[in-house]
């Protein structure tokens, strides 16, 4: 009952915002900020209920299954319900405060906005859909929440359409996620007709066969590897960036990449040992490579993209190792602090007017309240104690050190190797934003697409506060589990992070005006490119599909349409004929009815 | 006499209209032919009814109706006659081609 409430208000909130934030309509600046004011009220207040409402679903914590109704389909049955679960509870938690967050955050990043309603309706509908995932308790219901949060993504990353490059990055979401949950959608139908029920709880105390589980969940991984930008469909992930900042945190950093692992862990009691193994191997491929990439990037927000992807990697990683519990632990802490840096990176953008790292540089002094909070949030990233990534990444390790899977070494290596490559890169972009010399003297006026840069020295309180909020979680986070502490990992991991952050510091303090991805050398270009995954892409698949669909139009155009256009010439061209017929000279009408009338007659009589 | 006699004449008096109404310009002409035409009927009708010899003589009764018909028929066109020559300046059927497809 109260899991129904959580999921109803936002979307509540995002009905009335859509609704009633331009009623009377009007388009005046006067007009366009009390919808702004408006849409703002609709915005927050049903997500921080929501977000109170878990906090008590949390607190009362007892499991429970509430059905709304059955859909009989004649086949197998639909059941509308939602489930409340330790795991569902949890995940669910994190969706609320970021939410609620970067609600109160896009106050004061987009304001002034002349969408802003539309913005925070939208959020407020991807926060219900969120919620409506981490609570089914159907598959069928599961995937229209899954569904709705992609039809969101592409919204929020497209909102600033008038710049073709975004509406260009929001199509390409939309088709890589859209790829990903054909699978998903196979995926849950071949679990479905084996138990019989779309419930999740039927089919996890269903005895399905292995074969058939191997198919299904390898479907299933589709459109995990499909949202969660998991290798090789990762590549919409960085794209997404040119979303407003608060889009990044929520959806592309905090909530939405991480439900392809939430399903994962949810079910994760039907995948099998060889499903693992293919979901392992991408993400041990996956959270080096983003990692390597991330390194070499410039702009900020592709950094913490990359940093994005090979996080969910590592969470990927541990539910390969066999360590669920370590990755829902990683998947809540970094959802904390991936959120938290990306609205520092938000703050960041909006002062420098930027998102290049090499226009940045000296903003630790003009913005203390943001360098502060970012530095918690790299050293979650890093792995620092005490912050919460710390005791996330050490349950990760411990968990890939003792796991039994065949491609154990494969995993627990990679994740090490990339605890140095976390360090090295959360280092240089956080040295490079805060620290050396002031690069900006005077920026043209942004374009649509870019952020506002403020007259201000540090970001409005609408935006701090947030940041302020999310800090503590970021912070603080990892004592909750504190018990699960392992202390040979956590010293490994910490020496090789700060070995990699040492590093890049000593590289930097050469000449604080250069690059350290210079360390790169000649690998820096391809990690710049990301390995050239878009180029392969764009010569295995985009070009070939495009030139399919350019012979398509072509075939509409010349066959298709030719033959309706052809019959219609042939029409006119054959009555051109008949008309000359018709001049008007009334001898020749009679000639011919007399010719008629002879042929009839001579007709007549040689047949009767 | 034979019943064949007039009715050859008539055929012949019936081709001549034919001939007049397909072929000659002046409307005048081709209204006359049209008056021949209606006399080969009436031949044939007179013939016919003293042959069969028809105690009504429904034949003769028609021909007088078709007699006063025609009369009525001639005003007519050669008023229309009249109205285009005074519209048009000319008579002569094949300039008359207003209703032609252009």
């Amino acid at each position: 009952m109260i899991a129904a409430l959580i999921v109803v208000l936002p979307f509540a909130g995002a009905l009335l915002g859509l609704l009633l934030s331009r009623y009377p309509h009007g388009r005046s600046p006067a007009e366009n900020l009390a919808a702004n004011k408006r849409a703002a009220w609709f915005g927050v207040v049903p997500t921080a209920l929501s977000a109170a409402l878990i906090g008590w679903l949390a607190w009362e914590n007892t499991p429970s299954t509430n059905v709304l109704t059955v859909i009989d389909t004649g086949g197998i049955s639909i059941t509308v319900g939602l489930e409340v679960t330790e795991l569902s509870v949890l995940t669910a938690m994190l969706v609320g405060v970021v939410a609620l967050a970067v609600q109160v955050y896009s106050v004061g990043y987009m304001r002034g906005e002349s969408r802003y309603p539309s913005f925070s309706a939208f959020i407020s509908l991807f926060t219900s859909a969120m919620l409506l995932v981490v609570f089914a308790a159907d598959l069928m219901v599961l995937y229209v929440g899954w569904e709705i949060m992609g039809l969101c993504s592409y919204l929020l990353v497209g909102h600033w359409w008038e710049e073709r490059a975004n509406s260009r990055a929001a199509i390409k979401a939309f088709l890589v996620t859209r790829l990903g949950d054909v699978g998903f959608l196979f995926g849950i139908f071949v679990l479905g007709f084996a138990a019989d029920s779309f419930r999740i709880s039927d089919i996890l105390a269903a005895d399905i066969p292995q074969s058939t589980l191997v198919l299904a969940t390898l479907l299933l991984l589709a459109g995990v590897a499909g949202k969660s930008a998991q290798v090789p469909l990762h590549t919409w992930l960085p794209d997404a960036m040119a979303g407003p900042t608060p889009i990044s945190a929520l959806i592309h950093a905090a909530t939405m990449v991480a439900a392809g692992i939430f399903v994962v862990a949810r079910l994760y009691v039907l995948f099998p040992q060889p499903t693992l193994d293919v979901l392992g191997v991408a993400a041990a491929i996956g959270m080096l490579g983003a990692a390597l990439a991330a390194f070499a990037q410039n702009d900020l927000k592709r950094v913490l993209a990359y940093s994005t992807i090979s996080q969910l990697a590592y969470m990927a990683a541990a539910l390969a190792g066999g360590a669920r519990d370590a990755a829902v632990f990683h998947l809540v802490t970094h959802g904390a602090f991936k959120a938290l840096l990306f609205l520092c990176a938000g703050a960041v953008i909006h002062h420098v007017g930027s998102n290049l790292l090499h226009h940045m540089g000296g903003l630790r002094r003009s913005m203390p309240v943001t360098f502060w909070t970012m530095t918690i949030g790299y050293a979650a990233l890093i792995g620092l104690p005490p912050a919460s990534g710390f005791f996330s990444k050490d349950a990760i390790l411990y968990g890939l050190e003792r796991s039994t899977s065949p491609i154990q070494l494969l995993l627990y290596g990679s994740a090490l190797l990339t605890v140095g490559v976390t360090g090295a890169y959360a280092t240089r972009a956080w040295l490079m934003t805060f620290f050396g010399t002031g690069k900006i003297q005077a920026l043209p006026e942004p374009a649509p697409g870019t952020a506002h840069i403020f007259d201000g020295r540090e970001a409005p309180p609408s935006m701090l506060w947030p940041l302020g909020v999310l800090a503590v979680p970021a912070l603080l986070l990892g004592f909750t589990d504190v018990g699960e502490f392992h202390l040979a990992p956590a010293v490994t991991a910490l020496v090789v992070a700060l070995l990699g952050a040492a590093f890049v510091y000593v590289v930097w303090r050469g000449s604080p005006e250069r690059d350290p991805a210079r360390l790169l050398g000649a690998f820096r270009d391809p990690c710049e490119q990301a390995f050239y995954v878009d180029r392969l892409y764009a010569a295995l698949f985009v070009r070939p599909v495009l030139a399919l669909a350019r012979g398509v139009v072509r075939t509409d155009d010349g066959v298709v349409d030719g033959a309706v256009r052809g019959s219609g010439r042939a029409t006119v061209g054959l009555s051109g004929l008949l008309r000359h017929l018709q001049n008007g000279n009334a001898q020749l009408y009679v000639t011919g009815v007399l010719a008629g009338v002879l042929l009839i007659a001579v007709g007549a009589v040689m047949l009767g | 006499m034979h019943v064949v006699y007039p009715a050859v004449v008539a055929a012949l008096l019936f081709s001549i209209g034919v001939y007049g109404v397909l072929a000659r310009r002046n409307t005048i002409l081709v209204l006359m032919s049209v008056e021949l035409m209606l006399n080969a009927v009436n031949l044939n009708l007179i013939a016919f009814d003293v042959w069969l010899r028809d105690v009504l003589h429904s034949g003769q009764v028609l021909t007088l109706f078709v007699i006063v018909i025609a009369a009525a028929e001639v005003g007519i066109g050669l008023a229309i006659v009249l109205a285009v020559f005074r519209t048009r300046k000319a008579i002569e059927l094949d300039r008359l081609r207003d209703l032609g497809e252009p």
